[in-house]
């Protein structure tokens, strides 16, 4: 069975000629979640943005399900991917059922159809619509959401039209910790039944480690190493040791002792 | 004003304003015909804004009389004086349309033009479901300076023989009878402020709360 996603020695540059991805090789297995991390300009981002062609590399190729991105139809390769960002994502001019319905009236499926899918969808994120209460969640608009409110609309809307792939760029990035903690606590709940590949792209260690099945770290557009979670935390990798840490350093400094 | 001017002059007033309103609105209709088009191509061709909104700067510097006078030794659109006044009406809209739907889709926050791309919307569905709706608060508000501009300037079109409220003013003025002046003025002011409140009205109704 061919890898879900596969990067074939990907390497891409900036027309002024900087590179920002050196030469990437990775499979990834269906059904599976691969946490790509690296500090702020590792090519984190770029790389996931090759897979539904955002970037168009500069040697090398993207398979999907065996078959190179850059044959076939562009529209037709995103719709079959669930996309994520930061925050800003949602169309502020949308009520909150038409966003997450987008992709499906993009396709001209009918209203119907749409309505319910976003209904079913938003129960699954956590944010049960109430067709009879005033405030129903999905006639409202984005700027009548909270921060968390708003990524689990996004989240809905990625999944809407049931894509075998998910790509998340920093999903949870602007979020407060306790609420990214649910937030991570859903996602891990939802993605244990449904069988996506995701493509995760952080910059915290915690989430890499709580939701990947695999870790890849990249630096200044290489990937220096590619773990299984408990393989990250034992590495003696300069380079990953690094990163471990740069966390908890709270506990280090003595913050979990009683001071005397 | 006497009651007796206004039933003199009453059903004139009336027509005059009707006709005042027919070629702003057909001035209107063509320039956003075109100019919101152009806007839209400037933004997929940002080298192009520059000179093609230094063009439409430019119509808008030609003083109006003499606009109306370039115009009318044209083959077609001399032949009547209705047209000329369009036509002139139609170069001064020009500008504001252009540079508000140019700046209006250019502001856009590009990670929701991103996530619309990313999705998988065609071209036109961006355009119209993503680009146009939230540009559209700042067209409307170039339609409304447009409108503003061009009824004024459309009381000029009295001097071509393109009737209009103007037509009241220039005969106060030759006739030295300021009650005609005010008779052809006034409507045509409460004609500006009218456009601009129902605009304004829209240019609100479509604004997009930010997150």
């Amino acid at each position: 069975m061919p890898a879900a996603i596969e990067f074939r020695h990907i390497s891409v540059a900036v027309p002024q000629g900087r590179i920002l991805l050196h030469d990437i090789s990775l499979a990834l297995e269906e059904g599976t979640t691969t946490a790509i991390l690296g500090r702020s300009g590792s090519g984190k981002s770029t790389l996931l943005r090759t897979v539904n062609r955002m970037v168009e590399p500069k040697s090398g190729e993207v398979l999907v399900g065996g078959k190179s991105v850059s044959e076939g139809d562009v529209i037709a390769l995103r719709r079959g991917m669930g996309y994520v960002i930061q925050e800003t994502g949602l169309f502020p001019h949308f009520t909150v059922e038409r966003n997450v319905g987008l992709v499906l009236e993009a396709e001209g499926r009918p209203r119907e159809e749409r309505a319910r899918r976003s209904r079913e969808l938003l129960t699954a994120v956590g944010l049960a619509p109430d067709d009879l209460a005033p405030d129903d969640f999905a006639r409202r608009f984005p700027h009548q959401l909270s921060g968390g409110q708003r990524q689990r609309v996004g989240l809905a809307r990625a999944l809407a039209a049931e894509p075998a792939i998910l790509l998340m760029d920093e999903p949870f990035g602007a979020l407060d910790p306790l609420t990214r903690a649910e937030m991570q606590d859903m996602l891990r709940g939802l993605l244990a039944g449904l069988k996506k590949t995701v493509l995760l792209v952080t910059h915290d260690l915690d989430e890499a480690l709580y939701l990947g099945d695999r870790i890849v770290l990249l630096s200044e557009g290489r990937a220096i190493a590619d773990l299984k979670p408990h393989e990250f935390m034992q590495s003696q990798q300069p380079e990953v040791e690094a990163y471990r840490h740069a966390f908890h350093r709270g506990e280090r400094n003595g913050a979990t002792e009683v001071r005397g | 004003m006497s009651s007796g001017f206004l039933s003199q002059y009453g059903g004139e007033i009336g027509t005059l304003t009707l006709e005042h309103v027919w070629l702003t609105a057909w001035a209107m209709l063509i320039a956003a015909a075109i100019a919101i088009p152009v806007g839209v191509g400037l933004t997929r061709s940002p080298h192009w804004a520059k000179p093609v909104i230094a063009v439409a700067n430019i119509l808008q510097t030609i003083p109006s009389l003499a606009m109306f006078g370039f115009l009318l030794p044209l083959p077609w659109l001399g032949d009547r004086a209705a047209r000329i006044a369009i036509a002139a009406l139609t170069a001064y809209a020009l500008l504001p349309i252009v540079r508000n739907t140019y700046a209006g889709i250019r502001g856009i926050d590009p990670a929701i033009l991103e996530v619309a791309r990313a999705l998988g919307l065609t071209g036109r569905q961006r355009l119209f479901k993503v680009e146009l709706p939230l540009a559209a608060s700042f067209i409307f508000a170039g339609l409304r300076t447009a409108t503003v501009t061009c009824v004024g300037i459309a009381t000029i079109a009295a001097a071509v023989g393109a009737g209009g409220l103007g037509e009241l003013i220039f005969r106060g003025v030759a006739s030295v009878d300021n009650r005609l002046v005010l008779a052809g003025a006034i409507p045509a002011a409460l004609l500006a402020l009218a456009a601009d409140s129902a605009l304004g009205l829209l240019e609100r109704w479509f604004k997009v709360p930010a997150q």
